[in-house]
C-alpha cells in the first residue's frame, strides 16, 4: 500500500533553475527505497521537501504533489506540518555528531518526542528512551541513557539518532546517506539495524545514498538521479541486473568490485554539471556515449518498459528488455 | 633508481605517541597512535594501508614523511636514517616524497591560483625558472587531465574531481619518488573516484611513483595495490600480498573487513554480524591481543599478556595466535617481506 506518493516535484532556487525537476517516486509501507545519485543530483534536496524543510535560501517547491496516505502534505498548515515532521516521517542524517545536541543527554533527547507527541510523562518517556535504546543495539543503555553525545563512539551517535527518529514512532523515516561517514564494518550493523526495524515495525526507509553496495544489500527498490532529474526506478534486480540508463549502468561499473578486478576501472568521462549550467535536452547527454543529436535538445521523458513490472527510465535510447539481446550484440 | 640495494621506504618499530590533554606529570597519559609497525616500500610499489578510523593510518603516514614526531623507531628513506637524522637528510626526503590529502579544499590555499601553488612548489625546490615555470605548470596540469586555462582559477571555482587533481598536480611538481595519499579518494563521487584511481595508475606506470594508499575503501585497494597492511589500534595485524591478503586472510579482523565490502549483487544477503562493536578508543587499548574483545574466535589466552608478534608465512605476516605454527618465523618485516622479488 502507498505510504508516500511524490509527483512531479519540482524545487527552483530563486533564479528559477530547477534543482529538482518533475521527480516522481513513491514508497510503500514497510518498503526501503534506495534514492541514488552523486553530490548535487537532488536527492537530499528532494526528500527534505517530503518534509517541507527547505534550506531557507530562496528555494522552493515551484510544482507537483507529495501525497501522505492520500493526504496533500503541501496544503497543510505549519501546525499541522509540525505533527507531521517527526511523527510521520522521521529523518536521520549523515553526521550524527551535528544533529545532536552536544549538551543534552541521549535520553533526554529521545524522550523529548515521547513528550512532544504522546504527552508522556517524564519518567514514562525516560523508561521508553531506555527501551528504544535498548531496540536499536546500545549494550547497557540504562546506564547509557544519560550519556551525552560526546560519549557515544560514530556509530553508537547513528544508532542514538535512529533511536531519537524512531521516538515518534514513524511510518516513513528518511535516512540521509546514513552510513556513510562510518567504518565498513559498522556499516554494516547500522543497515542490518535498518532492515530490522523494517522487519519488526513495517517502517518504510528512503535510503538515501551514493554507494550502489549499500543499495544492492539493502534497498526492495532504486530510484536513480542525476542532475535534479530522475533518471531510472525499478526493483533493485531490475535496476541493478540490467540498468537501462546509461548513467545508472556507468555508475555500476565504475564502482570496483570486491573481487577487485584488474587494469584501469571504466569511467564516466566529465563531471557532474552545476545546478546554474544544466545542459539542455538530456542532462546526461555530455557525459553520455550515446548520445545523439535528439538527445542535446529534447528533453527524454520516464517511460516504463512495458515488458516489465515498472521499471522506467528516462532516456531516448534506453535498453529495453526486448531489444536487450540486440544491444549487446552491437 | 639512487641505490637499489635499499628500499625505498624502510621503517621499523615506528611508534608515535600524543599526550592526552588532562593529566601532568606522572599522571599523564598517552595515546599510541602508532605503535611498533615495520613496513617497507619498494621503488614503483603500492603498498595500501587500511583500517577503521582511529587505527592510526593517517598517523603513521605523516610520521612517515617526517611530519609527526616518532617517540621511538626509525624511518630511512633510501637506506638515510630520517628519523633523528640530519636536516639535510630531511630536506632530500622533502624533495622526493609528496602528500595527497582527502579534504581537497582545505589543502589548497583558496586565495592562490591553482597555477600559483605549483609555481610556488617548482621555484622553492628549483624545478624550473622564469618562463619555464608556467610551462611546467601547464605540463603538470595536462598531466594530470586538467586544461592548462585551469592554472588561472581558484580552488573554488573548481569542482572537487578537479581540486583533487590539482592537488596532485601539486604533488607531482616535485617529481617525487614516493607520494603518501591519504584518503584521497574519499570525498569524491564514485564517478569520479574512478577517474581518480586511473589517474594514479597512469602515473605510476609512466613516473615510477611508490604509492602508500591510504583508504578504508577495501575493493578501490585490492584493484589499486600490490601489497595491502592492516592496521588495528596502530598495530599491523596483517601484511602481505593483495591477492593472498583478499582470498586467504589469516587474521579475524582482515577476514571482517574483506565480508563486509559492499558489492553490487542483489542476490547476495547482507554478511552477518561480523564483528562485536567498535574499535575502543587509542587511549585504553585492551591488554593482550587489541582486536579480542570484538573476535569471534577469541581463546582465554587472547586477553593476557603483550599482543601478538607477527609471524611470518613467506611474504605474508599477521598477527594472530590462532594460525600458530612452529614453523612460522619471527622476525622484523623488513628482512623478509620482499625476498621473493
Amino acid at each position: 500500500m502507498t505510504l508516500l506518493q511524490v509527483s512531479n516535484l519540482t524545487i527552483e532556487d530563486r533564479l528559477g533553475t530547477a534543482l529538482v525537476d518533475g521527480v516522481t517516486l513513491s514508497v510503500d509501507r514497510g518498503e526501503i527505497l534506495g534514492l541514488v545519485g552523486e553530490s548535487g543530483s537532488g536527492k537530499t534536496l528532494a526528500c527534505r521537501a517530503m518534509m517541507r524543510l527547505l534550506p531557507g535560501d530562496g528555494l522552493a517547491i515551484r510544482g507537483g504533489e507529495i501525497r501522505l496516505n492520500g493526504a496533500d502534505v503541501l496544503a497543510y498548515d505549519d501546525k499541522r506540518m509540525m505533527a507531521v515532521r517527526g511523527r510521520e516521517i522521521g529523518m536521520i542524517f549523515q553526521n550524527p555528531a551535528s544533529h545532536l545536541n552536544p549538551v543534552m543527554t541521549i535520553g533526554k533527547q529521545i524522550a523529548e518526542g515521547r513528550r512532544w507527541h504522546f504527552g508522556a510523562s517524564r519518567r514514562e518517556a525516560r523508561q521508553q528512551a531506555i527501551e528504544l535504546l535498548r531496540q536499536v543495539g546500545i549494550p547497557d543503555p540504562a546506564r547509557r541513557v544519560d550519556n551525552y553525545p560526546h560519549e557515544f563512539s560514530g556509530g553508537m551517535r547513528q544508532r542514538a539518532m535512529i533511536a531519537v527518529a524512531l521516538a515518534c514512532e514513524p511510518k516513513l523515516l528518511i535516512a540521509d546517506e546514513p552510513t556513510t561517514a562510518l567504518d565498513v564494518t559498522v556499516q554494516m550493523q547500522v543497515l542490518h539495524l535498518l532492515r530490522d526495524l523494517r522487519d519488526r515495525l513495517g517502517l518504510a526507509v528512503i535510503l538515501i545514498t551514493h554507494d550502489l553496495g549499500v543499495v544492492a544489500q539493502t534497498c526492495d527498490r532504486i530510484a536513480v538521479m542525476y542532475a535534479g532529474r530522475l533518471c531510472e526506478t525499478g526493483g533493485k534486480r531490475q535496476v541493478l541486473g540490467a540498468p537501462r540508463h546509461p548513467y545508472t549502468r556507468g555508475l555500476i561499473e565504475c564502482q570496483p568490485s570486491s573481487d577487485g578486478g584488474v587494469g584501469r576501472m571504466v569511467t564516466i568521462q566529465g563531471q557532474p554539471p552545476l545546478a546554474q549550467r544544466f545542459p539542455a535536452g538530456c542532462r546526461f547527454h555530455p557525459r553520455c556515449g550515446r548520445a545523439t543529436t535528439e538527445c542535446t535538445s529534447i528533453q527524454p521523458e520516464m517511460r516504463v518498459d512495458p515488458g516489465t513490472d515498472n521499471h522506467a527510465a528516462a532516456c531516448h535510447h534506453a535498453v529495453s528488455v526486448t531489444n536487450r539481446g540486440m544491444v549487446h550484440g552491437q | 633508481m639512487a641505490n637499489s640495494t635499499y628500499p625505498l621506504l624502510e621503517v621499523e618499530n615506528l611508534s608515535v605517541a600524543f599526550p592526552v590533554s588532562g593529566g601532568f606529570g606522572f599522571g599523564r597519559r598517552f595515546v599510541h597512535a602508532v605503535n611498533e609497525v615495520s613496513l617497507c616500500i619498494q621503488a614503483g610499489e603500492t603498498l595500501g594501508l587500511v583500517g577503521e578510523s582511529g587505527s592510526g593510518k593517517s598517523t603513521l603516514g605523516r610520521a612517515i614523511l617526517h611530519l609527526e614526531r616518532a617517540s621511538s623507531g626509525s624511518v630511512r628513506f633510501e637506506g638515510r636514517a630520517i628519523t633523528g637524522g640530519l636536516p639535510s637528510d630531511i630536506a632530500a626526503l622533502r624533495a622526493q616524497t609528496a602528500m595527497i590529502f582527502q579534504d581537497l579544499f582545505s589543502s589548497l590555499n583558496p586565495r592562490q591560483t591553482i597555477g600559483e601553488g605549483i609555481a610556488e612548489v617548482l621555484r622553492v625546490h628549483g624545478k624550473a625558472q622564469g618562463a619555464a615555470i608556467t610551462a611546467r605548470v601547464g605540463e603538470l596540469l595536462t598531466l594530470v587531465g586538467l586544461d592548462p586555462e585551469h592554472a588561472t582559477r581558484r580552488p573554488q571555482a573548481l569542482s572537487g574531481g578537479q581540486c583533487q587533481r590539482a592537488g596532485i598536480a601539486r604533488a607531482l611538481a616535485i617529481e617525487p619518488r614516493l607520494i603518501v595519499a591519504d584518503e584521497c579518494v574519499a570525498a569524491l563521487d564514485v564517478s569520479i573516484q574512478a577517474q581518480i584511481i586511473n589517474l594514479l595508475m597512469d602515473l605510476r606506470e609512466r613516473m615510477g611513483l611508490a604509492i602508500l594508499f591510504i583508504a578504508h575503501d577495501l575493493a578501490v585497494v585490492r584493484r589499486l595495490c600490490d601489497r595491502v597492511a592492516v592496521m588495528y589500534l596502530g598495530r599491523i595485524v596483517e601484511m602481505g600480498p593483495t591477492h593472498t591478503i583478499f582470498d586467504q586472510p589469516l587474521h579475524p579482523y582482515t577476514s571482517a573487513l574483506v565480508a563486509a565490502i559492499p558489492e553490487i549483487d542483489p542476490d547476495r544477503p547482507l554478511p552477518a554480524d561480523l564483528l562485536r562493536g567498535e574499535p575502543p578508543s587509542p587511549v585504553s587499548v585492551p591488554a593482550g591481543c587489541p582486536f579480542h574483545p570484538r573476535c569471534l574466535h577469541a581463546l582465554p589466552a587472547c586477553g593476557h599478556g603483550p599482543a601478538p608478534e607477527l609471524r611470518h608465512r613467506a611474504d605474508h605476516a599477521f598477527a594472530c595466535v590462532l594460525h600458530d605454527r612452529s614453523s612460522d618465523s619471527i622476525h622484523p618485516l623488513t628482512k623478509g617481506a620482499l625476498q621473493h622479488e
